[in-house]
């Protein structure tokens, strides 16, 4: 059966990634990527390009409606722009239909992450929360990833052994990753002894901040052949968002994950997705819900044995996060699953480097929207 | 080729200056009423789409994932879109490309906005729309800026403020005839000259008011809403366009990037004529200067020729071409991205001759919303048509 | 159908029952905190306000002097080429008259506001900033020739403050 072949992947940038852009504006940065994703698509986004969309959220950028400060460094000015207050993979979803609806034949998806800007991090994350129930005084707002983390063990069966093993493994695999900034060689024993953050979650296993922006350009079928040699198949997208309130919430799986695949994978014709993926990217912001994900998109049945046994290692029988996954390449905010399709292109167009899989043709990347959400976006590449 | 999208339902709540609701609760009236109005049960909605304006207003972080429950989001694919004060009419676009593109048959458009929660005024959080580094420290407001677009205008075509309040006295003698009404009135020209000078040559009756409110509509295939009717309301053109950044390298006088969002609606809906082709027009009037910018951005009227076409009273509800019959953002109220979506739903209830007192006296086929935001940098219009 | 829009719901607090505390409200304040990299662009533009000069940047493609300076110029998609001084003088482009304040309440003198077209830049090309020592508002017009007031080299902190104001040349 040939893969759905609508909408590609035609053009990738990404700035430099790091801890703190002290030298750049989020600007001149996104100018950075933006140039670089025009250049690989071989476009002048002045002419070519008829639709651009940003991913953000005013807190992160600290201007109310950020809209306003995206056109210029992108090449948008009196051209079709929008900001989707979600992150990179919904932008994704967005120019999918904005390509199947006429809008324009050439779509342009940015997002970008300049958490070095934002002093007060942990106080908009509890800005997220309801303004009557959901705010806890003197409490860290990450609470809800401690109790969702200890509630999903219970009910899965996985240890907290295992969470740390993603650590492991997703730091060690950013040390082969020339782009991630958080590489190192840690152990199970370093990870479950840092400190507690929201017991029982620990401090190595939260992925910590990182600055960069994405750029990525999409065009219908009928232009991608023409501008691209690789084109990158959107083969399946959906996106879907569970309850917000944290008392309905089902802990025990990832409910927006599980619903989002299922139609991905019903576009992409994916029947079996643990056969049929060559590797994955999903959400691991924090250890635990790497987990999480890979036991809700169907990649295993039981994630915590599926990562401590191997098989999500780079020479796994399905490797994930081999980018490093966030917990080695960094947090990059709405911009997060932006820079995990950027790893994936690289890896399906075989010019990932040092982390390079042998020969990949298809791979499941995913996001979650962080807490205090159950919103989430699946979508399937395929070369 | 994209799929013929239709307009089956449209509600709203009272526009008011502090409401009761949280803003979960007034996305959900709003929602529940234009389901009703469609007649269709939430199971039939198969994606949802949310409009609001800044975070900061509510002091909610992630405002589109807090109003997700109340507007009907929960368990579907949802998500918000976010163009500053031309939200309202974006959000019923991005979900005509939810149905257009085949993705979805029933598309949700929900907009919400609840200003009264930040004090000590509502004003405060436009502060933070400016540039952090070269125009926040000089104390900069919303108003500023509307005043020096204003002056602009009426210097490069000898525009006199008198010419300019009419369109004020206009809205809220229309808005009179709308339920959900916080401002409507009866009021002379020189009401609005006499009026409290607040940023000249702003005046207080030049300005809408800060509301809390929610609308909703429901956007369908053709082919689901003409289940539900043989005459549906088509979707005959979306458009929208961005400026640059750098508003004061800009002609402050002429929205040029309105005229591009109206020629890609106009080319998607086949107009070429916007003035006879179109019957009448909900235009963005969070000022009233705005109305008469945005008639000649919309190809309505020559440059700096609107207002000799509103004191020809050929803009009256009664006119040959009404301009916001619903009374507008200065007559109805001003929560923001609701404030949009109101126009999207009066553009419904004059096609489907539900508008009540308000109905337009001709006969009217095709009628056009438009909004306008961000830094005075950004329009969206949608053209509605029924046959 | 008609029967389907006729009640529009929603219940409207009054200002008596929101002053008398008759509706329950939760209180809560924050106070973000950002530390905005000012970037190459806009780090010169401020380091230069310090020295008592405006500068710009140059598109070589567009022949544009762009005032406030970027990196990267919007028309043609390419970074700018060089770093033009202009004069501290220009030309008011708008300008309001302002008596009401951030959070909307009045203010004890009005502030005359403007965009000026700085001279040295492409035409149209200015920032936003105060005009002072204006003897009437009548004396105020769009066209009025405008000169740079800075605060003293000792004061000046790498701000668009740097300079007071404009005034009337």
């Amino acid at each position: 059966m040939p893969a759905n072949q609508q909408v590609a992947i035609v053009g990738v940038g990404a700035s430099k990634f790091n801890t703190v852009t002290s030298g750049l504006s989020y600007k001149e940065m996104m100018f950075d990527a933006a140039v670089k994703a025009y250049a690989d698509a071989g476009l002048d986004p002045r002419t070519d390009i008829g639709s651009f969309i940003c991913c953000a959220e005013d807190f992160w950028d600290g201007n109310s409606i950020t809209d306003e400060y995206m056109p210029d460094q992108l090449g948008a000015k009196l051209r079709p722009l929008f900001t989707v207050s979600g992150d990179g993979l919904l932008g994704i979803a967005h120019a999918y239909m904005h390509i199947l609806a006429g809008v324009a034949d050439i779509v342009a998806v940015e997002s970008h992450s300049k958490l070095s800007d934002v002093v007060s991090k942990k106080e908009i994350i509890n800005l997220g929360y309801d303004p009557v129930f959901g705010r806890l005084p003197h409490v860290d707002p990450r609470y809800l990833a401690g109790l969702e983390m200890r509630r999903y063990l219970e009910e899965s069966g996985n240890t907290h052994e295992e969470c740390a093993e993603v650590v492991v493994k997703n730091r060690g695999n950013a040390l082969r990753n020339e782009r991630a900034v958080y590489g190192a060689k840690v152990s199970t024993k370093d990870v479950l002894e840092s400190e507690e953050i929201a017991s029982p979650l620990t401090k190595l296993e939260e992925s910590q901040p990182a600055d960069g922006s994405v750029v990525v350009v999409l065009a219908s079928r009928r232009r991608a052949r023409k501008i691209s040699d690789r084109p990158i198949w959107i083969s399946g997208i959906s996106w879907f968002s569970d309850t917000p309130n944290a008392e309905e919430m089902d802990f025990g799986q990832a409910r927006y994950a599980l619903h989002s695949s299922i139609k991905a994978y019903k576009m992409a014709r994916v029947t079996n997705p643990s056969k049929q993926i060559d590797f994955a990217e999903v959400d691991d912001t924090y250890s635990y819900k790497e987990l999480q994900h890979i036991e809700a998109l169907g990649l295993a049945k039981h994630a915590g044995k599926f990562v401590s046994s191997g098989k999500g290692d780079p020479d796994g029988v399905l490797p994930v996060n081999v980018s490093g996954g966030s917990l080695g390449m960094g947090y990059f905010i709405e911009a997060t699953p932006l820079i995990k399709v950027y790893e994936a292109v690289l890896q399906l167009r075989g010019m990932s480097g040092k982390n390079q899989l042998p020969n990949p043709k298809r791979c499941v990347v995913q996001s979650w929207r962080g807490i205090p959400t159950q919103s989430g976006v699946t979508a399937i590449l395929s070369r | 080729m994209p799929r013929k999208v239709c307009v089956i339902g449209a509600g709203m709540t009272l526009f008011r200056r502090r409401m009761l609701e949280t803003p979960k609760e007034l996305a959900f009236e709003a929602t529940r009423m234009a389901l009703e109005s469609a007649g269709i049960e939430r199971k039939e909605v198969d994606t949802v789409v949310a409009g609001s304006a800044p975070d900061a207003f509510d002091g909610v972080h992630m405002k589109g994932e807090y109003l997700l429950d109340g507007s009907g989001g929960y368990a579907r694919p949802y998500s918000r879109v976010f163009v500053g004060g031309a939200t309202g009419v974006y959000t019923p676009i991005a979900a005509w490309w939810h149905v257009a593109s085949g993705l979805s048959d029933v598309c949700l458009a929900v907009a919400e906005e609840k200003m009264s929660p930040l004090q000590p005024h509502p004003q405060y959080a436009f502060w933070s729309i400016f540039d952090h580094t070269i125009e926040r420290p000089l104390g900069v407001t919303l108003l500023w800026i509307f005043a020096l677009e204003m002056r602009r205008y009426m210097h490069a075509y000898n525009i006199k403020e008198e010419e300019i309040a009419l369109v004020s006295v206009k809205n809220k003698a229309n808005a009179l005839d709308h339920p959900c009404a916080q401002l409507g009135a009866k009021i002379t020209v020189e009401d609005v000259m006499k009026s409290e000078k607040m940023v000249w040559p702003v005046k207080r009756l030049d300005v809408s008011p800060t509301s809390d409110g929610a609308a909703a509509v429901v956007l369908a295939s053709e082919e689901f809403a003409k289940r539900l009717t043989k005459d549906p309301v088509y979707v005959a053109g979306c458009g929208w366009n961005i400026d640059s950044t750098y508003w004061t390298n800009r002609d402050l006088s002429y929205p040029q990037y309105l005229e591009n969002a109206a020629r890609m609606a106009y080319k998607q809906a086949g107009i070429k004529n916007p003035r006879k082709e179109i019957d009448f027009a909900e235009v963005y009037d969070p000022f009233d200067y705005k109305e008469l910018h945005h008639m000649e951005g919309l190809q309505f009227a020559k440059k700096g020729e609107a207002p000799k076409m509103t004191a020809s009273g050929m803009t009256q509800r009664n006119g040959e071409f009404p301009i916001n019959p619903s009374g507008g953002l200065l007559g109805v109220g001003n929560p923001i991205a609701a404030a949009g979506m109101m126009k999207v739903c009066e553009v419904y209830f004059q096609l489907t001759n539900q508008a009540g007192k308000r109905q337009v006296k001709k006969e009217v086929h095709t009628g056009l919303a438009q909004a306008w935001g961000d830094l005075m940098q950004y329009s969206s219009v949608l053209i509605l048509r029924r046959n | 159908m008609s029967e389907r829009v006729k009640f529009f719901p929603g219940r409207e607090v009054s200002a008596e029952a929101f002053q008398s505390g008759s509706v329950l409200l939760t209180e809560y304040s924050t106070d973000l905190k950002y530390s905005w990299a000012s970037g190459v662009a806009i780090s010169k533009f401020l380091n230069e306000l310090k020295n008592g000069k405006i500068v710009g940047r140059k598109c070589n493609r567009c022949d544009r002097i762009l005032v406030p300076p970027r990196m990267f110029c919007e028309e043609c998609f390419r970074l700018t080429d060089s770093w033009i001084y202009t004069k501290d003088t220009g030309t008011v482009n708008t300008y309001s008259i302002a008596y009401v304040g951030t959070d909307a309440s009045r203010l004890k003198e009005p502030l005359y506001i403007a965009v000026i077209n700085i001279d040295g830049a492409s035409p149209g090309m200015g920032f936003l900033h105060l005009l002072n020592e204006i003897k009437s508002e009548k004396e105020i017009k769009v066209g009025m020739k405008v000169r740079a007031v800075w605060k003293e080299q000792s004061e000046r902190t790498g701000s668009i403050l740097d300079i007071k104001y404009f005034k009337p040349l």
